[in-house]
């Protein structure tokens, strides 16, 4: 990691990430968060500020292909990581398959846990598909299955205000049906 | 258009779109991340500073002084404004409070500085550099300890009401009662706990102001904002196209408006402000806790003979009550009646409106004292609700409801739900290491008419641009004005474009109160019937017996395309919809059954909701996709209201302890099942031309007392406090063999 002190500001630090496919080089205050260096020095605010404590789950993306919440974590600690954020996974006129499902199945009301919540479900696919074992599996030595309590239990850390949880555990099972 | 007589057949009958299950037409923008919220306006503001409110430590006194040479020295730090420098400013609409301004504090986290830097670090870093002092006073924020110095209160959104709402002799008829009902019941504190906070981008130029902010009602947050900064409302713009829920929270403005508007001015560039997380639950507003009395005399059938409902609740000096009893004055029949309200002092964050305010905390005792009123009578419960409706209002019993169906939905969701299989003996039902119970209650909830303007235009291409102040909270509004304006003009939802949350568009009842969709779908309804006179004119059609649909205009044999009528320009409409008497001559209302499934782990007490349903009547619902949300998100949160929501008071220092998403808990996955939800199909013509009712708050009302009351169906034990937190069953626990 590049490391600059620039004269009368606290520290800087030089990041270089891959975001969304793009390579983007930051000159950061080394205090910025992922989040913020996501929403203000990217400018890409899909992903939300909800509580910026890692208590609701709103600011989840994908550093490396596992979730995490963008704001617990700073920025300069990701130097050469890959980073998806919910403008990766899809466009309004090119949507992921649980983008579409969100949609279809009604899966949120004021959309700002939104994008978090299909980022945690696009990585809880993964895990399952990967044999990632969570709190509700029965067996530990059996394959994974996404059964409604499995869904839930890895959904959790992402809150709903509006209270779009039934529905949004249809449209999850509603892709993982199908792939 | 004023509608003051009960409506007829109309355009909107057809229900070629309206009352159909259409897709969120602004689905794709919310799922991409592409909707913009209030905080994220790099599209408007290129370069903002950073605003960072610090919030008051003490719950009451002054401040004396602040010491912010350090924090004005730091890096990056353009301004420090303390409340010192400036005068207090008026409270907005709905509130009694002070947002900024003065040395007064009078509850903990008031705002009390704004930390103004180029970047948001530099500013929360700045902050804890400030040094204030206080002269505090002894804060006043215990509800038990306060009530009984408390005093009588009328209820703020129900004038008509005395206040001490007497009818017969109520003493009289409990002392007669063959079987009576007196308990003490209490709700707490809650927070909305909205996933966006309160947030304000804000820029001047040239004197004027523009403020992108999450507002519920544009046009209170317009106007309370001017008036706080002396501006001439012509000279403030406010945008809320998109926002990240409110439950109440928004209706009000809050000090991140104000703050951003203050910070920009300071520091001459667009300043933006979020109240920080922790700050919401003690800066902002809270659903004020209540302790209610319920007395209940009933006849051997189980006919109530008296209702007596007494609710105390605290609120700062000036500030008003939560109307608990609101739902009792309309519920259930008795001739003997006696409801009223007192108000303690708190030095607490200000209670004001949160979803189904009133109702909502009235129904979780009612309810209870219903389901305990059942089992003394040895009646079924839902029994005993049907055997007590009224179809009138009791106070005034020349006043019918316009439409009320609650036997309909009590009786449907008890088939729904089998009901017949639920064993009324408490404590009796086993599934393994889980008791199981079913519980259930009433919902009722008041329909308001609001005023609500829209203008439609035709565009030369055939599409329709709709523009009204109206907000989309998440209640789906973009989607339902897209279905009228559709439905009116006889085009498909996609030809239909929907701008919101302007305020330089008409002015719109906004969301709220569970208002918003059927009087801002009414409003557009207005401005599309003057559209259709103008179209028909254009084109030579007696606009009585013309019809719109499938993108022609039709009279008798004769037709033509709808979009020849704007072939020399676009033509628009603007209109509002006004009210008459209808809701005094009727009551309005909405109702629902809630039905409730909870198992309790016999060793443990946990308890997990297993399923839920609930049967809503609500007038014409207007897209059936977006109203089934609504009420599995209100359900949700009465599953909360049941099980875990609680804000904790440091009665020390006068402060919600449990001030953040961590600390105070709200149902996630894990805690929700498949939820259920069915419309009855009664459109109410009294309601107005949609024949809509409110559909936001309803799924609330008695969410938590069904979940309560299958709690003791499971157990046995009644836990009047809520929330029923394991650690109010524990000992209470039925003995394990």
């Amino acid at each position: 990691m590049a490391r600059a002190q620039a004269a009368g500001t606290m520290g800087s630090v030089v990041v270089a990430l891959t975001v969304n496919d793009e390579r983007r080089r930051l000159d950061l205050d080394s205090r910025v968060t992922l989040l913020d260096a996501l929403r203000e020095h990217l400018h890409l605010t899909g992903t939300k500020k909800g509580c910026d404590h890692g208590h609701c789950g709103a600011c989840t993306v994908l550093v490396n292909g596992v979730r995490i919440n963008a704001c617990l974590s700073l920025a300069a600690m990701h130097d050469g990581d890959v980073v998806t954020t919910i403008e990766g996974l899809g466009r309004p006129d090119r949507l992921h398959p649980v983008q579409a499902a969100f949609i279809a199945h009604d899966a949120f009301q004021c959309g700002y846990c939104t994008p978090g919540q299909i980022c945690s479900a696009v990585a809880v696919l993964a895990e399952v598909e990967a044999g990632v074992p969570s709190h509700a599996t029965g067996d530990l030595t059996a394959p994974v299955t996404l059964d409604t309590s499995e869904l839930r239990e890895r959904m959790s850390a992402n809150i709903c205000r509006c209270g779009a949880y039934s529905n949004i555990a249809e449209a999850v099972a509603d892709v993982a049906g199908r792939s | 258009m004023h509608f003051d007589t009960s409506a007829g057949r109309n355009p909107i009958d057809a229900q070629t779109i309206v009352g159909r299950p259409h897709r969120r037409i602004d689905g794709a923008l919310k799922v991409t991340g592409t909707a913009p919220y209030a905080y994220e306006r790099h599209d408007a503001v290129a370069d903002p500073t950073y605003g960072w409110i610090v919030g008051a430590s003490i719950a009451r006194g002054r401040v004396t002084r602040i010491d912010a040479a350090a924090a004005r020295a730091a890096p990056g730090v353009l301004a420090v404004l303390t409340t010192l420098e400036y005068d207090a400013a008026p409270p907005g609409f709905r509130t009694t409070l002070t947002l900024f301004g003065g040395a007064e504090v009078r509850h903990y986290h008031q705002a009390v500085a704004l930390v103004v830097a180029g970047t948001f670090e530099e500013a929360r870093a700045a902050a804890h550099l400030l040094r204030i002092d206080y002269d505090s006073e002894p804060a006043r924020c215990d509800l038990a300890a306060e009530a009984p110095k408390s005093e009588p209160i009328a209820d703020r959104d129900g004038p008509d009401y005395p206040v001490v709402d007497r009818i017969g002799d109520v003493e009289a008829a409990l002392a007669a009662a063959p079987v009576t009902l007196d308990e003490s019941y209490g709700t707490p504190d809650q927070t909305h706990a909205m996933m966006e906070p309160h947030a304000t981008t804000a820029a001047w130029r040239d004197g004027k102001l523009t403020i992108w902010t999450s507002a519920q009602v544009v046009s209170w947050h317009r106007n309370s904002l001017a008036q706080a900064l002396g501006l001439a409302k012509e000279d403030l713009r406010l945008e809320a196209p998109f926002i990240g829920g409110g439950f109440g929270s928004k209706l009000i403005m809050r000090s991140d408006a104000l703050l951003a508007a203050l910070g920009a001015k300071a520091v001459g560039r667009p300043c933006k402000v979020a109240l920080q997380r922790p700050l919401i639950a003690n800066n902002g507003t809270r659903r004020a806790g209540t302790i209610q009395r319920i007395r209940l005399g009933a006849d051997r059938d189980g006919r109530l003979t008296a209702i007596a409902h007494h609710s105390v609740n605290g609120n700062l000096p000036g500030a008003f009550a939560e109307a608990a009893v609101a739902p009792t004055r309309l519920i259930y029949a008795a001739p003997n009646r006696d409801l009223s309200m007192r108000l303690a002092t708190l030095d607490l964050a200000e209670g004001n409106d949160m979803r189904a305010p009133g109702e909502a905390p009235g129904l979780m005792a009612l309810e209870i004292a219903m389901d305990e009123m059942a089992e003394r009578l040895g009646i079924d419960p839902v029994a005993f609700r049907i055997r007590n409706d009224t179809q009138v209002d009791p106070r005034r019993p020349q006043r019918r409801f316009s439409e009320r169906h609650l036997i309909e939905c009590l009786e449907l969701g008890a088939d729904r739900f089998g009901w017949a299989r639920r064993n009324p003996v408490p404590g009796s039902v086993s599934d393994g290491r889980w008791l199981v119970g079913m519980g259930v209650a009433a919902g009722f909830r008041q329909n308001l008419l609001m005023p609500s303007g829209a203008r439609v235009r035709l565009e030369q291409d055939g599409r329709l641009s709709v523009e009204t102040d109206m907000t989309d909270i998440g209640t789906g509004s973009y989607t339902i004005l897209a279905q009228t304006a559709a439905e009116m003009m006889g085009v498909p939802i996609e030809a239909v474009t929907v701008r919101l949350g302007d305020s330089d568009y008409p002015e719109a009842a906004g969301s709220g109160g569970q208002f918003g969709a059927n009087n801002a779908t009414s409003g557009l309804y207005a401005a599309c019937t003057t559209l259709r006179a103008t179209v028909a004119a254009r084109l030579g059609f007696d606009v009585e017996d013309v019809v719109f649909a499938d993108g022609m205009v039709t009279a008798g044999r004769r037709s033509a395309p709808l979009l020849d009528a704007a072939k020399d320009g676009p033509l628009t409409a603007e209109d509002r919809i006004t009210y008459g008497d209808l809701d005094k001559e009727f009551v309005q209302a909405t109702f629902g059954a809630q039905f409730a499934e909870v198992a309790v782990d016999r060793f443990t007490g946990e308890m997990r909701v297993r399923r839920m349903l609930a049967v809503i009547d609500a007038g014409r619902v207007l897209n059936p996709l977006t109203a089934r949300s609504q009420v599995i998100g209100a359900m949700t949160m009465g599953v909360g209201s049941a099980l875990m929501e609680a804000l904790v008071v440091d009665t020390r220092h006068g402060f919600f302890i449990n001030h953040d998403l961590g600390g105070y808990e709200v149902p996630v996955h894990a805690d929700i099942p498949h939820l259920d939800v069915v419309f009855l199909d009664h459109p109410d013509p009294v309601s107005s031309p949609m024949k809509a009712k409110g559909i936001g708050e309803i799924g609330l009302c008695g969410a938590a007392a069904a979940v309560a009351n299958a709690v003791h169906n499971a157990t046995g034990i009644r836990v009047r406090d809520y929330p029923i937190t394991l650690d109010k069953l524990l000992d209470r626990l039925p003995r394990v063999a």
